[in-house]
């Protein structure tokens, strides 16, 4: 990207003040990213900004409360980062945001997809419309609208909105579109039967990692989750359907009127469920009854920590 | 029990203690003719409610929830029926993508004195379960157990 040498100079700059800036650089193949945490000089050289970096950086914030943390951001993080702040989970003045415009990332189960077989990745050459991997001496050519996560197609806030650098020229348009729910339309004019069977079938696959928690920059209780109390006892031990899909319930309820939709719980999920799409029913509820969007706005107080004697938006049963 | 078997649903309230759960023992007072299908959970307050409850009932076996507090402005605690309309509202929107249809949950204000009208609360939302009928249940470890069910009752 050509804004990368402007961003690890203004990294340069603002470095002796920090404890770390997080960041992205190259991993274990050439078609993957990996967070990189950079203290000195040697690190500084690795930082690479390109489509492959997936990863919402704002997760490790709440836990590094205390350090003056630099921190990368694509527009979809940095909308965590902003809720974050509202919710006083860190504060302003120990954080400071790098942020550059994203043009999108990759979806790596998109990549699988279309390649197959991904074990010996040997290149990948990114260009603006395409990709070309080079798996077992045999190159594959991808369009990159083709392999885009799907949340970067209807992405609205490109550029991140909060930052204290920002690198590159700007791309965001002045007034974002309306969300775009139409696959949740969708699949909200399925009849319930299908839907619940939907959910059923999809969550068999869970293996109960929590891998979408721990993505999550909005899970902060870590330890004290409720999906591990037994006092009470939310989840069972048990391995069941029941238990797997009331998670996700307890997941999507937790971040309501708080989730900015960064799609990472989805990314991390090791089997691919589309638990997205829950958060998005949950958001487009809140954007319809509260007029509210998590993460915009710094000043905003999230919906359920507040409420008004009169609500103009709740019309209750009248019996 | 034998004699209601098959002709009750399974129905949850969660009544706030100051009010509704009164609003109930006055209908209870008053001799007022109810459904039998509902069973009480005494709480606190509304606000005490953590949505997650309701899910938690209908995939554990209810068929319906209904939950009932003090009218707004007449909370014990001033406030806690504010937070748990927002809370509420919420939850009663999301539930029909997970497939429970929109009237399996309601949430109403009745107050102590209110005998005749937790009578007809009561009465209505029974009916509105049957006639929803018995909510879909999840059953055994795996998705298949409870959708080959699902699939026979479908035949």
């Amino acid at each position: 990207m050509k804004f990368q040498e402007e961003l690890k100079e203004s990294i340069r700059k603002a470095l002796p003040e920090l404890d770390v800036v997080i960041g992205w650089c190259g991993s274990f193949d050439p078609l993957h990213a990996t967070p990189h945490f950079i203290y000195g000089e040697e690190d500084i050289e690795k930082l690479e900004i390109s489509p492959l970096n997936v990863h919402n950086l704002a997760t490790y914030l709440p836990g590094m409360r205390g350090k003056k943390v630099g921190v990368v951001v694509k527009g979809c993080d940095s909308r965590s980062v902003v809720e974050l702040l509202q919710e006083k989970l860190i504060s302003r003045d120990d954080i400071t945001i790098f942020g550059f415009p994203c043009t999108g990332v990759i979806d790596q189960s998109k990549v699988k997809k279309a390649i197959g077989y991904v074990g010996n990745v040997q290149s990948c050459d990114m260009s603006d419309e395409s990709l070309v991997v080079v798996v077992d001496d045999k190159p594959h050519s991808l369009k990159l609208s083709e392999v885009l996560a799907e949340k970067c197609k209807s992405c609205r806030y490109p550029d991140a909105i909060i930052s204290d650098y920002f690198v590159g020229d700007r791309i965001a348009k002045k007034d974002p579109a309306e969300p775009n729910y139409k696959e949740l339309e969708k699949f909200e004019k399925l009849a319930v039967s299908e839907r619940f069977g939907y959910w059923l079938k999809e969550l068999d696959r869970c293996i109960r990692c929590y891998a979408c928690r721990s993505a999550c920059p909005l899970c902060v209780c870590r330890d004290h989750c409720i999906a591990e109390s037994r006092d009470p006892h939310w989840l069972s031990q048990e391995n069941n359907v029941r238990d797997k899909l009331m998670f996700q319930v307890i997941h999507a309820y937790h971040m309501a009127g708080r989730c900015t939709e960064c799609g990472e719980c989805q990314r991390a999920c090791p089997v691919d469920i589309p638990i997205l799409m829950l958060k998005q029913k949950m958001n487009k509820e809140v954007l319809d009854i509260f007029n509210y969007e998590a993460g915009v706005n710094l000043k905003d107080t999230p919906p359920l920590l507040s409420f008004k004697m009169e609500e103009e938006n709740i019309t209750e049963k009248d019996w | 029990m034998p004699v209601l078997e098959g002709k009750e649903l399974r129905i949850v309230g969660f009544l706030c203690n100051w009010c509704s759960y009164g609003g109930a023992d006055t209908a209870g007072v008053g001799r007022f003719n109810q459904p039998t299908d509902l069973r009480i959970i005494k709480v606190p307050c509304s606000g005490r409610i953590d949505p997650l409850f309701i899910v938690k009932a209908l995939m554990n076996g209810a068929d319906g929830v209904l939950v009932s507090g003090c009218h707004p402005r007449d909370c014990h605690y001033s406030e806690g029926n504010f937070y748990a309309r927002r809370r509420l509202e919420i939850m009663q929107k999301f539930l029909p993508i997970l497939g429970y249809e929109p009237g399996r949950f309601e949430y109403t204000w009745v107050s102590a004195s209110e005998g005749q009208r937790w009578q007809q609360v009561v009465t209505e939302f029974t009916d509105q379960i049957h006639k929803l009928g018995p909510a879909p249940k999840i059953v055994g470890p795996e998705a298949s157990d409870t959708l080959s069910l699902m699939q026979a009752a479908l035949k």
